[in-house]
């Protein structure tokens, strides 16, 4: 299952939630405000890092461009462009945005 | 305090004002209107403090490039506000630091303060506007 | 949004007149845009509009008169940074006219 967050960590609960929810091999596109979660320093990195160990972490890349960020993408976090996105959704049998 | 500072050459009270920014850009329309409310509230001359707090400070961040997502960078223009006479921005250290940031990632200048300072400022303000 | 002919080509403006895409913007434009505000292009307003185009590049936007007028005499000259030499060359307002000839939106706060 791919699963898709785009609002900040800091402000709601919808990548805890989502990463409650996501079992063992499913993947987590982070886009929007979310990938600021996929950053070095950012408090909710810690979160990310260890979810890294069974679950696939995903971040758009001209939403961190957009941001700022790109230079600071945790390690173990993919960045895909829009072509990426469309892959993943292709890819994945079902598709659950954490709005 | 005189009757001096309070007036402007008696044309009017000058009111202490805080815009309070505590939204990430582009995720959401708040930091942009923000920016714009306080570029049009600069011709009133009033006492202008901008603050950057939360997701907040992530709308100074240097290096931004919007051109994937096809939106306006507005970052660009935070550097513009002194031309306005809008000189006293403030970011809070504590959410600098849960997000790993420092004054050298952001596009201007600013003035670090503690939650303590952050709180007194926000207390002696006459009007706060929050986005 | 109205579309309108300029120098051969189909160019969308807004219902005041003002370019859409200001990528778009070249002299031609610049040329049209000060007709229909009854403007006779000089060098001096060619200073002015250039000197827009500049200050929105770098910030992303028009500035108010009063930034403007400011500007203009840090960078031009103090006999240049005033509102009489500026409402001469653009007598509806420099930031209104002038912001329309070099193709940028209207001043945020113009009203």
């Amino acid at each position: 299952m791919l699963h898709i967050v785009n609002k900040s960590a800091a402000e709601r609960s919808s990548l805890e939630s989502c990463l409650r929810m996501a079992t063992k091999g499913s993947a987590v596109l982070l886009i929007e405000d979310a990938v600021y979660a996929a950053t070095n320093g950012n408090a909710a990195a810690a979160k990310i890092q260890a979810a890294a160990a069974d679950l696939k972490i995903y971040a758009l890349g001209p939403d961190l461009a957009a941001r700022g960020m790109a230079g600071r993408v945790l390690d173990g976090v993919n960045v895909v462009d829009y072509g990426g996105f469309v892959d993943l959704v292709a890819e994945h049998s079902n598709c659950q945005s954490w709005l | 305090m005189s009757d001096m500072d309070e007036m402007d050459d008696g044309s009017g009270i000058i009111k202490k004002f805080m815009f309070l920014n505590r939204k990430a850009p582009h995720g959401t329309v708040y930091a942009l209107e923000g920016l714009e409310v306080v570029l049009i509230t600069a011709a009133f001359d009033q006492d202008v403090s901008l603050v950057f707090t939360d997701d907040g400070v992530f709308q100074l961040m240097k290096g931004i490039d919007t051109k994937g997502i096809e939106v306006k960078d507005f970052s660009k223009t935070y550097r513009a506000l002194e031309g306005y006479d809008i000189e006293k921005l403030y970011v809070d250290q504590a959410s600098m630091d849960a997000r790993g940031l420092t004054e050298d990632d952001l596009i201007v200048d600013v003035t670090v303060l503690s939650v303590d300072e952050m709180a007194n400022l926000m207390a002696e303000q006459d009007v706060v506007i929050s986005f | 949004m109205p579309m309108v002919n300029i120098a051969g080509k189909e160019v969308e403006v807004d219902e005041e007149g003002y370019l859409v895409d200001l990528s778009q913007w070249n002299e031609d434009i610049a040329k049209y845009m000060a007709v229909e505000e009854k403007v006779d292009l000089t060098d001096s307003h060619w200073e002015v509009v250039n000197f827009l185009r500049e200050y929105y590049a770098e910030y992303q936007i028009a500035p108010a008169v009063r930034v403007l007028t400011k500007a203009i005499g840090k960078k031009l000259g103090p006999e240049k940074g005033n509102n009489k030499y500026l409402y001469e060359l653009f007598p509806y307002g420099p930031a209104k006219q002038a912001c329309k000839i070099a193709g940028l939106p209207k001043p945020t706060g113009c009203i």
